[in-house]
């Protein structure tokens, strides 16, 4: 039973929320309700007081023309009741008061009469089924004419509403009481006709309305509906919908402003495509421009630096020189037209499921040279489980290579950490020096092209001073995040985190970006 | 016998600067700068591996690598100044082998073009078969011969190679390194799109429905592996 309750109540709880989502999203819906309410009440304001009207002025006639009849009857009644003082005569008085008031005027309508002798309480004739009401009786008995709507037996001898006037005639024998009693049947007919005629007209006009409402609030409604498919389809991409105008009114004039706007959005977009294939014609065309003549200088100075030791000292070391700088010129290039690929929002990603610990072991690998040149450990820290990220590895080992060749830049020495973490929706990988770290302000910096610590430093590896800002596109490409801590004395550490799958945005990072004390511990461990 | 190289590349210093590296590295350069003549000169040097700068005059290196691949398995090492994926790519896809970027050093490009040409003096006798086996391929290495279904496969020497490293270990999953390194000489290499565009073109051969392969199969995350024989 409380199941069937529990049932019932679901059932309108899902109604009511299906119903209030309409209202919200429906403006015709909105428009046609309020429009019903509004000439609903309005309606029946106006019927209610026109049938109000109408009834008291007609109840109004008929109880003046009552009360006429009443007087004008009281004449020829106290001349046939003076004498009546037993039952019969009585019965035969009544017959003739209502033959002589019948036959005098008929403007009033149908009535009929009755009669109250003052000994007895009992109704004359006895047949008659009518009750006059005591409060009127009680008035007449005082020597009142009064007047008050009570049931009468119509035509049909049914009840029906009627009207009582009472007046006290003078007898011999005391005070009757003479009621006449006026079935009002047409007037309660009128006023039926009347009602359902108030009724009906009230309901087709709240219906007209409301559907007028929903006419125009369709004409309204519609070109704004096709207005907003129309700026979904514009959103999703396809620049060339439109929408269809027809005539100059104010929906033409919404449609043709709307056409106006996709029209500067497309030119717009249309420029900036033009601009970026521009860019990377231009880039794509440089380079190659650049790398031709760059192969030829790098091949001339390969053979001259594979004889060097058959030149005098000279140019051996020039020779030498000269294809050291070649190295830098290349990267420098390199970099250069990367991160002008990303400029021109030319980079794709090829994004591919792969263990991370495999990018972290060939970048680490990449590496053992420059580390045992700087005489410093790189130590992993990763866990027992792959590490399967939606990336590009290429990009991904990039980032790594510039992270794990900058810390050994710095390592003094000391030992580079590098930890990889995941939980259920990122991966992430932390490198940590042990050098000289950064100043305050200085981590929000290290991205920025071209930027460079300490000038003073010496650097092995001859960097470009993009490897950093392209390693942030990288990872901003990865929708992932790249950041920096850096302390005077404790070193600096660079943290990279990438959702696992492609897409995701990142709400965390597994690992703390700034690295607490147990890896100071650690750094002790692996530093003694 | 010194090893026939055709250099197909309408920069002059840069093809004088290969041929002086070639023939110090014991090779017999031959040079073609124009697009247009490239193929009628692959026919009359009938070289064994060929050089292919990807922008030329005339006809442009793609339609001649398609034209050399149309009639010859011979070894096709693009020179490429674009490194993007689109036109490596691109490259690949029209019947190049491997591909280095300028500028590169000529070790590298010794060593690739070495690469490309040792397998052809390998002469091992023996017959592998791979992929389902209502209609396996079955491989005969000492004559480089690939048959399935009755059918003669023509496969360049590189996809043979490719799946022959495959075939040998039939069940063993090779990452794209691995391949990288057997196949193409690659050292710490983790170029995934030369790996996968020549997989691809070998299942469009070997394959009854490359979209469904049944011999050279993917293991997601990993790499691939040959189909059970």
């Amino acid at each position: 039973m409380t199941e069937l309750l529990r049932r019932a109540l679901r059932r309108i709880g899902l109604w009511l929320s299906a119903a209030a989502k309409a209202w919200r999203q429906s403006l015709q819906l909105r428009v046609a309700t309020t429009t019903f309410l509004i000439t609903g009440t309005v309606v029946l304001i106006i019927g209610v007081f026109l049938l109000d009207q109408v009834t008291t002025g007609v109840l109004k006639d008929r109880r003046d023309a009552a009360i006429r009849q009443a007087r004008l009857g009281l004449d020829p009644a106290t001349n046939i009741l003076r004498d009546a003082d037993t039952t019969a005569k009585l019965a035969t008085a009544q017959d003739q008061i209502q033959a002589e008031l019948t036959s005098s005027n008929n403007s009033t309508g149908l009535f009929t009469i009755e009669i109250r002798s003052p000994s007895e309480s009992t109704l004359l004739p006895a047949g008659s089924q009518i009750a006059i009401p005591d409060g009127l009786r009680s008035l007449v008995q005082q020597g009142n004419l009064a007047v008050q709507y009570a049931p009468v037996t119509g035509s049909s001898n049914r009840l029906v509403a009627g009207l009582i006037v009472g007046e006290p005639v003078e007898a011999n024998s005391g005070l009757f009481e003479l009621y006449y009693l006026f079935p009002l049947t047409s007037e309660a007919q009128t006023f039926s006709l009347l009602q359902r005629t108030v009724i009906i007209s009230g309901l087709v006009l709240v219906l007209l309305t409301v559907g007028l409402a929903l006419l125009v609030t369709r004409q309204v409604v519609r070109p704004v509906r096709v207005a907003a498919q129309t700026a979904a389809l514009l959103a999703a991409g396809d620049l060339s919908q439109r929408m269809t105008v027809r005539g100059t009114d104010d929906i033409a004039r919404l449609g043709r402003s709307f056409n106006d706007m996709a029209g500067s959005l497309q030119r717009q977009i249309r420029r900036l495509e033009d601009l970026s294939r521009l860019q990377r014609r231009f880039t794509s065309d440089v380079s190659h421009e650049l790398r031709t003549p760059l192969t030829t200088i790098r091949m001339a100075s390969e053979l001259l630096h594979g004889s060097r030791d058959e030149f005098p000292p000279e140019l051996s070391r020039s020779a030498e020189l000269l294809t050291n700088e070649l190295d830098r010129f290349e990267s420098l290039l390199a970099d250069l037209l990367e991160i002008s690929r990303y400029d021109a929002g030319a980079a794709h990603l090829e994004s591919e499921t792969a263990d991370l610990r495999g990018v972290v072991a060939s970048t680490v690998a990449a590496h053992r040279m420059l580390a045992e040149r700087h005489g410093a450990a790189v130590v992993v820290h990763e866990p027992d489980e792959p590490v399967m990220v939606d990336m590009d590895s290429r990009r991904v080992e990039r980032i790594l290579r510039n992270l794990v060749g900058n810390a050994l830049d710095h390592s003094e020495g000391r030992p580079v950490l590098i930890t990889i973490g995941a939980d259920d929706d990122a991966a992430a990988v932390t490198v940590r020096d042990h050098g000289v770290g950064l100043r305050p302000g200085e981590a929000g910096l290290v991205f920025n092209r071209f930027w460079r610590g300490d000038p003073s430093r010496s650097r092995l590896t001859g960097g470009t001073g993009l490897g950093l800002a392209i390693s942030l596109e990288d990872a901003r490409l990865h929708d992932g995040w790249l950041q920096a801590w850096g302390e005077r004395g404790r070193g600096a550490q660079f943290r990279l985190t990438l959702p696992l799958r492609a897409g995701h945005t990142l709400m965390s990072s597994p690992l703390p970006l700034a690295p607490g004390d147990d890896e100071e511990d650690d750094y002790a461990r692996t530093g003694s | 016998m010194k090893p026939r190289v055709l250099v197909v590349d309408d920069d002059a210093a840069l093809a004088e600067m290969l041929g002086i590296v070639l023939r110090t590295d014991g090779f017999e350069p031959a040079f073609v700068a124009d697009g247009n003549r490239a193929l009628q000169a692959f026919r009359e040097t009938k070289p064994d591996v060929v050089l292919l700068d990807l922008m030329l005059p005339g006809l442009s290196g793609i339609d001649v690598c398609r034209a050399i691949r149309a009639e010859s398995g011979t070894p096709i090492i693009m020179l490429t100044a674009k490194s993007d994926t689109v036109d490596v790519v691109l490259g690949l896809e029209s019947g190049a082998d491997d591909y280095v970027i300028k500028p590169f050093k000529p070790k590298e490009l010794v060593a690739r073009m070495r690469a490309r040409l040792r397998h052809h003096d390998e002469l091992a006798s023996e017959t592998l078969t791979i992929g389902p086996p209502e209609e396996p391929v079955s491989i005969d290495v000492s004559a480089h011969q690939v048959v399935r279904d009755g059918r003669q496969i023509a496969l360049t020497p590189l996809e043979f190679d490719l799946l022959v490293a495959l075939a040998r270990k039939p069940r063993q999953v090779f990452t794209r390194e691995v391949l990288l390194e057997q196949v193409w000489g690659y050292r710490h290499a983790a170029d995934t799109r030369l790996v996968n565009v020549h997989v691809q073109r070998l299942r469009s051969k070997v394959e009854r429905d490359p979209e469904r392969p049944e011999v050279v199969l993917t293991v997601r995350g990993v790499g691939y592996k040959a189909g059970p024989p």
